[in-house]
């Protein structure tokens, strides 16, 4: 956490005030990243197989315009006329399951026809975001019931990411499904030969990252009221970061959740600590990008040190 | 007399280990030079010395001439072409720069002819045996005409036909004034090939010697510190009770017919050369490959093993050949390597994975095995080559089979690891487990079968009892 005392010094240079020891200051920033929070738990589990998820912000997109288009209040420009007013479970249910369903189809390419994930899921990218378009010709999705707006409301979002990660925490760790993951990431012929069915737990992988990408869907169309083509910009490659910063390997096997939630929580001061310092927009970008490349080169370091 | 190499009194300190402790060894020209020990007596920590890989704390070492290694890990790019590997980043180049792919063919053809050993020189390394990718790691070794060779063992992945060709190589590089130090497991090839022999243990220099002036058992004592009274322990006895049965089994294009019994208690041997189809069959039993006609049978019901989870829940077990591409988790840490296949029945409850219970059953196991190592918790790569193979025998252990398949169970680990893993195979039979055994090591094979059956290009060349086989009659099936 070296990167927070470091804005923590610089703030009380250039600003005379504290950044990280506001209760308020603190929530803002997770908040601005509880969504990238959400994707990077998902793409973790994929990179510790040793794959790679691109589609995860497009998957935001898509999923927030389906689950935004069953949560409208009763206006004569409702995407469904009939189906407004629905019960919340609707909308969040249309959302995961958009969300399921793609990463169900890049979990069966992969597992299946054997397309390199990279390959596999920059396709979904590209047509998840087309579809979210398609689905409504570009028109934002709005007027949406308050008992569905109400899950991106203040700290909620934060609540969601924090279950999530100490969810997904236990997953990883203490369940078949987490310890089956590392051994596919680490050699899967040795996994298959241990027998694990290589394939279905892959495509399992994929669908739960999906999964995760249409909750994050959800919550971003819920925290605008309303939803969006453009949502989750290249929140794909946040999400990687995130996890990368965190201390997975993309070579697979290595990596926890606590590292991805550490990851986020970085990004969100980065985002934050330089808004707060009064740093250049442009500027951040540049040194963002020198952060995430000097995380993965610290950490290598580290580990040649231990195995020495 | 001058020598290529002197060693004197070299010491080299690793964090918490003393790798090697005042190592003297002298290597005359035209001489070939045993190095033995067993895995983590140093040998390969004082071979990187010597190739100048590592600096020594202490003492001296002088190399006349050049030095090349041959690894005992392949250190070949799959997807480029023999020539291109051999010749690697001294390729012959044309007037204005660009690789002369003419000369460079011409002098892969001369290379490979003069070592007789043959292979195009377009072939991709990907699609060669791993025979064949040690021939050529050898040719490579060899291209840079040097004074010293060193071998790290590199029979370990060959059959018997190509260790002679190796050993031809060897004797003509000797002939030529080379010097060559050849680190081996297989106390047979000692005597085979080497002049002089030296032995390493736990970092020192145990004994260095004429090889005429020792014997087998000697040089075991010197390796391991204690007397090895019998290497092949044989408590098994075979019931009736026909285990595995494999019926007319056939793979198109790979192997074809074959059949056999295997009895609850016994060992069957499966002997024969590279590319004798051997681990093909293993993994069309174990599920690995589909057959395409032919019957398994277990305790004598036909079944379909059509994965290797399958076949677990069968009560099989299959301890692969290769470690590294198909064994270990490298990653990883020795329990998670252990408890992989054992993630079911007792060791979960309501989806959670039962820690505690596992860490018990796990640390019992490597107790029971001896495997060396901190704590469960150190990473599996840590390990050396016979406590991996332990881990992963270990894993298989833990399902408790009745049925263990094992693919040259003893490939690459030194000879206490190996006289371990042999009794463990033996009181296993002893406790009613049928076993395969596929070995390319024909003491191996004799010592431990109560029959053996020979494959010669994918068919059963022929089945013999423990009293009839020996070495002169499996070669002469297996080679034909």
């Amino acid at each position: 956490m070296g990167i927070a005392l470091v804005f923590e010094a610089v703030g009380w240079g250039v600003r005379g005030a504290s950044f990280l020891f506001s209760g308020q200051r603190l929530l803002v920033m997770v908040l601005q990243v509880s969504i990238i929070g959400l994707l990077a738990v998902g793409v973790t589990q994929v990179i510790l197989t040793g794959g790679i998820d691109l589609s995860s912000g497009s998957v935001v997109a898509l999923s927030a315009m389906i689950a935004a288009s069953f949560a409208q209040t009763p206006t004569a420009r409702a995407v469904f006329p009939s189906l407004t007013g629905l019960p919340v479970f609707v909308p969040v249910t249309a959302g995961l399951l958009t969300g399921a369903l793609a990463g169900l189809v890049n979990g069966s390419l992969i597992a299946y026809t054997g397309t390199p994930p990279f390959i596999a899921t920059l396709g979904m990218m590209v047509s998840a975001r087309g579809l979210a378009r398609y689905y409504t010709r570009g028109q934002p999705v709005s007027m949406l019931t308050e008992s569905f707006t109400r899950i991106g409301e203040g700290a909620v979002p934060v609540f969601i990411f924090l279950v999530t990660a100490i969810i997904f925490h236990v997953l990883l760790g203490h369940t078949r499904y987490g310890k089956y993951t590392y051994a596919l990431g680490a050699n899967a012929q040795a996994a298959r030969v241990s027998g694990i069915r290589v394939s279905r737990h892959l495509m399992f992988v994929y669908t739960i990252a999906g999964l995760l990408s249409g909750l994050g869907g959800v919550v971003t169309a819920a925290r605008a009221a309303s939803g969006q083509a453009g949502m989750g910009m290249s929140y794909e490659l946040d999400a990687i970061a995130a996890s990368v910063i965190g201390g997975t390997s993309l070579s697979g096997g290595i990596g926890r959740i606590t590292g991805t939630v550490i990851g986020t929580v970085i990004l969100g001061i980065m985002t934050s600590g330089f808004t707060f310092i009064g740093l250049d927009a442009y500027i951040q970008d540049i040194v963002k990008g020198g952060v995430i490349v000097a995380a993965v080169v610290a950490d290598r370091y580290r580990h040649r040190g231990k195995n020495a | 007399m001058t020598y290529l190499l002197e060693v004197q009194e070299v010491r080299k300190v690793f964090p918490g280990v003393v790798a090697l402790d005042g190592v003297s060894m002298r290597v005359k020209p035209g001489t070939v030079h045993a190095l033995i020990g067993e895995n983590g007596a140093g040998k390969s920590t004082l071979m990187k010395i010597i190739a100048g890989m590592y600096r020594p704390d202490a003492g001296r070492v002088a190399v006349r001439g050049r030095t090349a290694m041959i690894h005992q890990e392949l250190h070949l790019m799959p997807s480029m072409t023999v020539a291109e590997n051999i010749w690697i980043g001294r390729e012959p180049l044309t007037r204005i720069g660009l690789v002369d792919h003419r000369a460079l063919d011409r002098r892969t053809i001369e290379l490979l002819a003069g070592l007789k050993i043959d292979i195009h020189p377009d072939e991709r390394i990907a699609d060669l045996t791993i025979a064949g990718k040690q021939m050529i790691e050898i040719a490579r070794a060899v291209s840079y005409e040097s004074d010293i060779l060193i071998m790290d063992e590199p029979t370990s992945t060959l059959s018997e036909r190509e260790v002679d060709q190796l050993f031809r190589i060897v004797a003509d590089l000797k002939a030529r004034g080379s010097a060559v130090i050849y680190i081996t497991h297989r106390i047979s090839e000692v005597f085979r090939i080497a002049g002089e022999v030296s032995v390493l243990r736990d970092g020192r220099m145990v004994g260095s010697d004429a090889v005429e002036n020792v014997d087998r058992d000697r040089l075991i004592t010197m390796m391991v510190g204690r007397e090895l009274t019998q290497l092949f322990p044989k408590s098994n006895a075979p019931t009736e009770h026909l285990a595995l049965s494999v019926k007319n089994l056939s793979l198109t294009g790979t192997f074809s017919d074959v059949s056999f019994d295997v009895r609850a208690g016994e060992i069957l041997g499966i002997a024969g050369l590279v590319g004798s189809r051997r681990t093909e069959v293993a993994e069309t039993i174990f599920g690995l490959r589909r057959a395409t006609s032919g019957e398994i049978l277990i305790d004598g019901v036909p079944v379909t093993v059509d994965s290797p989870s399958t076949a677990i829940h069968r009560g099989m077990a299959l301890l692969t050949e290769d470690r590294k591409m198909s064994g270990l988790f490298l990653p990883l840490n020795v329990q998670d390597n252990m408890e992989v296949t054992s993630l079911n029945g007792r060791f979960v409850k309501m989806g959670f994975v039962r820690q505690k219970m596992l860490l018990a059953a796990c640390g019992a196991m490597a107790n029971t095995l001896r495997v060396k190592t901190p704590d469960l918790f150190e990473p599996v790569r840590n390990l050396s080559g016979g406590n991996q193979q332990k881990v992963l025998v270990g894993r298989w252990l833990l399902t408790s089979p009745r049925i263990l398949i094992l693919d040259e169970p003893t490939r690459g680990i030194d000879v206490g690891a190996k006289a371990e893993i042999h009794r463990l195979i033996s009181s296993l039979a002893a406790e009613g487990a049928a076993v395969v055994m596929i070995s390319s090591e024909m003491p191996e094979i004799l010592g431990m079968s109560d029959r053996v059956m020979v494959m010669r290009e994918g068919r059963t060349a022929g089945i013999l009892d423990r009293r009839e086989a020996n070495q002169v009659d499996l070669m002469r099936l297996a080679a034909h």
